[in-house]
């Protein structure tokens, strides 16, 4: 006889439960989903960002009503509209018209109607059932201008106006835009060179003659007026003074000549409801017609603007021209932040986890780092502003700048500036540093430093030879993090020197070449400027696109030299067999 | 005492036994003395009163199950103990007749004195050639031609010149892990020590690796006092002069090495060196 053990039926859940069949679907769904998500993020950042550069078709739009624009169709979108109808007779109107709210679906297209001078718009928008007609004019001609915005139009003829006369150089939009492609060049480039002499030549002039006013005020405050280095001091500025004035009168002189050979030229527009301007020729920064445009013509006018926005200071409100300040004033920051943050952090963990002894003080510290981690950014920048600032940076002005601070009233350094951001940036970013060191430093094997101690090193000599080159990868993914945050950080920046305008570079030709002292510009700061505090939002929200894809690959780019780094140095140090 | 583990039992009991030292051990020059030393973790005694002189030029092996305090043993030797929190010790060790322990010992001259290995080969992060200097270079060495002649006869004396000596500038966390253990034989010597102290050197290392070490430990034979811990009974007949049996922190038998196995004088350490037990 034998005895069968009864089967032990299992649930039907236990499968899943045992087996983790579910598990791999959730996890994996998230990790899809996040995936998605940065990808989907990226993907939008770069296809707006990329795009907004291209030039696109100029259309005429033809209204129902006879109105004419061109422009560009930047958008569409789908509105429902209530449309009051009206039912019945409308001759036996005597009695209360019924009348029936009907919801329809319309469509309505947003047009880059540019000429703000004329339409006091900048864009449009246009019900389809509206528009009668749309085309694309062959001339149609789209000008960016330093000032007042795009305008699109149709050329008419090239002028140069002087006093009493007016010549006409070209006539008729192909003559005009001829001669104007031939002239144009040399036109923006003495309207540069006025540019730069009024901006920069002038501004040193106005830097050294200030030096010479402080030395006579500095004089008067060590020595008193009746001193004869007062005297000197004084003498010493007259000269300078005399000095700058023939230099001025020079500069004045090449300027005028540049501006006068730029003045009168002109080319007058038609703008596609038939009025008529004439646009300076040295103020127009860039016309094309991309009606008439191959596809390397569109590419060429595309990295022309590329170029511009890298490497020229910005106009209108920021809304256009380049940024080059605000990515000069982002590396920059973030570079000499790295250059902070590194050696304390560093320093700070290597005490934490080689020297202070296990107890309840190291363990609260410990813990008081991470919790500094979490601290909103903008209690850093009030921090920054309210030490850095006002205590630290008040104090090097009574020492070293208190002519500045007597004579004009004007702190140095005691307001926001470009080293006083980093500081801050630096204090912000010091408990990823700490806590991402102290990590790595865990992580290097005791058997390394028993390895050395038994050679007879030190414990310096250990630190030095052995544990810090082994945690070196993992103290640079530390710092890359660091980077990464300091580098999109905005709120505790607008308190400490960041600005909407500061064209003036902390590094310059004037002594001391170097001022860290300088406000100055930060792509972060400047989305949020472009973006919202813009006066013409629309015409800026492209901008903000193209800004924010700037940014991501300058983090990106600063991201990758620091893990190209790494990987160099873990494949010198971390052995792969163990 | 006629039950092998009667000794031993006593010793698990708490109870303090003789060591059997054989002459032969007494007879020789020693290079070390270990002096009646103890030493507690805490409140665990880890050490009972060890005393036991370490010949010159001799390979001496300890071993001993699990536990029995033989790494513990070696690592006071170079005091490398020290840097355990709450680790206290009496007693003392005597290096050519300098008290290991004395108060006025620095211990980084001390432990410049000796070489030692580690279970797991420890390559420094750094290039095969630095990891054989490296001794030196902490002595403020710099002079290329003292470092390349060290680096060379230290390589050669753990038979590994021949294969690193066209790749000195390479990683050393790229040779294999028998090559990182001869590596780190050769960092020891490279100091010229007066004892080499090797800690399972064998443990991690495939049976190739093994024999190769194993031969190494032969050469060294003559020319440099070993004291050596090992869990491997063939490897402590084959590679050493005298072996040193230890059972809970207790030197239970010391004598050279053929008599330990073959004709001890307890039977406590015939039994644990057949097999029987531990």
């Amino acid at each position: 006889m034998s005895f069968e053990r009864p089967r032990r039926l299992r649930s039907a859940y236990s499968g899943l439960t045992a087996h983790g069949e579910s598990w791999v679907w959730l996890t994996g769904g998230a990790l899809a989903m996040a995936i998605a998500m940065i990808t989907g993020l990226l993907l939008f950042i770069v296809v707006r960002g990329a795009s907004t550069f291209w030039p696109m078709p100029l259309e005429r739009v033809e209204l129902v009503d006879g109105r004419q624009v061109l422009g560009e169709i930047t958008g569409r979108e789908e509105v429902g509209q209530r449309v009051e109808e009206v039912q019945g007779d409308p001759a036996a109107a005597a009695g209360p018209q019924r009348a029936s709210a009907v919801g329809i679906r319309m469509a309505r297209r947003l047009v880059r109607t540019a000429n703000f001078e004329i339409t006091g718009n900048h864009y449009e928008w246009f019900d389809e059932p509206k528009i009668a007609r749309t085309s694309l004019p062959e001339w149609a001609t789209a000008v960016e201008r330093l000032e007042g915005g795009r305008f699109h139009g149709f050329p008419l003829r090239l002028v140069h106006a002087t006093e009493n006369s007016t010549e006409v150089v070209a006539q008729g939009p192909e003559k005009t835009w001829q001669a104007y492609e031939q002239l144009h060049p040399a036109f923006r480039r003495r309207f540069r060179e006025a540019m730069h002499i009024d901006k920069h030549q002038r501004g040193v002039l106005q830097r050294q003659l200030r030096a010479a006013r402080m030395a006579v005020v500095q004089a008067d405050l060590d020595r008193g007026r009746k001193s004869p280095a007062y005297a000197a001091a004084v003498e010493a500025e007259a000269t300078i003074a005399g000095r700058m004035q023939k230099q001025s009168a020079i500069l004045d002189g090449q300027t005028a000549r540049l501006r006068e050979q730029n003045a009168g030229w002109g080319v007058e527009f038609e703008t596609a409801s038939g009025e008529k301007r004439t646009l300076p020729l040295d103020a127009i920064v860039r016309g094309w017609q991309p009606n008439r445009l191959s596809t390397i013509g569109k590419l060429g006018v595309y990295f022309s603007r590329w170029v511009e926005f890298l490497w020229d200071d910005p106009r209108e409100a920021n809304s256009a021209g380049g940024v080059f300040p605000a990515i000069w004033g982002t590396v920059a920051m973030t570079l000499i932040m790295a250059m902070f943050v590194a050696p304390f952090g560093v320093l700070a963990a290597l005490y934490l986890r080689e020297y202070a002894s296990a107890g309840f003080l190291t363990t609260a510290v410990r813990i008081a780092i991470n919790n500094l981690a979490g601290v909103p950014s903008i209690v850093y920048g009030a921090f920054g502003l309210g030490f850095f600032c006002y205590v630290l940076g008040a104090g090097i002005d009574e020492i070293f700048f208190q002519p500045s601070l007597v004579a004009d009233n004007q702190p140095t350094f005691g307001t926001g500036g470009l080293l006083w951001a980093s500081l801050t940036l630096a204090l912000l970013t010091l408990p990823v540093v700490i806590v991402a060191t102290e990590e790595a430093l865990s992580a290097v094997p005791n058997s390394m430093r028993e390895g050395s101690y038994a050679c007879g090193a030190g414990k310096w000599q250990t630190i030095r030879r052995i544990v810090l080159p082994r945690a070196l990868p993992g103290i640079m993914t530390g710092l890359i993090l660091a980077m990464a945050r300091g580098a999109g950080e905005v709120a505790p920046l607008m308190l400490v020197g960041v600005k909407k305008l500061a064209v003036d570079l902390p590094i310059d030709g004037t002594f001391p070449f170097v001022h860290p002292e300088r406000e100055f510009m930060h792509l972060a700061y400047l989305i949020y400027d472009v973006g919202f505090q813009s006066p013409n939002s629309q015409a800026a929200q492209p901008m903000v696109f193209t800004i924010t894809f700037l940014l991501v690959m300058i983090i990106a780019l600063l991201n990758v030299t620091a893990i190209w780094a790494r990987s160099r140095l873990k494949r010198r140090y971390v052995s792969q067999q163990f | 005492m006629n039950n092998p583990a009667d000794r031993l039992v006593a010793v698990a009991a708490g109870k303090e036994v003789p060591s059997e030292v054989h002459q032969q051990v007494l007879d020789e020059r020693p290079v070390l003395e270990i002096d009646r030393f103890s030493l507690w973790y805490g409140t665990k005694q880890a050490l009972h009163s060890i005393t036991m002189p370490i010949s010159h030029n001799k390979v001496t092996a300890l071993v001993g199950p699990s536990g029995c305090g033989k790494s513990t043993l070696l690592r006071s030797v170079n005091r490398l103990n020290d840097l355990v929190p709450s680790v206290r010790s009496t007693g003392d060790m005597r290096l050519n007749g300098d008290s290991i322990y004395d108060p006025s010992m620095d211990v980084i001259d001390l432990r410049k004195r000796m070489g030692m290995v580690f279970q797991k080969p420890n390559p420094f992060p750094m290039s095969i050639y630095e990891n054989v200097v490296y001794s030196l270079r902490i002595d403020g060495e710099n002079s290329r031609g003292v470092l390349d002649e060290v680096c060379e006869l230290s390589l050669r004396g753990a038979a590994l010149w021949d294969e690193v000596k066209d790749r000195l500038a390479d990683s050393a966390v790229g040779l294999s892990g028998g090559q990182q253990q001869r590596l780190c034989i050769a960092r020891a010597i490279a100091a010229e020590p007066e004892v080499l102290l090797l800690d399972e050197p064998c443990s991690a290392l495939d049976p190739m690796a093994t024999g190769k070490v194993e031969d190494l430990i032969q050469e060294l034979r003559g020319r440099y006092s070993v004291l050596i811990v090992t869990h491997n009974m063939q490897q402590a007949s084959r590679t050493s002069d005298y072996t040193a049996f230890m059972y809970l922190g207790r030197l239970i038998e010391y004598g050279p090495t053929t008599e330990i196995f073959t004709k001890p004088i307890l039977r406590e350490t015939e039994a644990y060196v057949t097999g029987r037990f531990g």
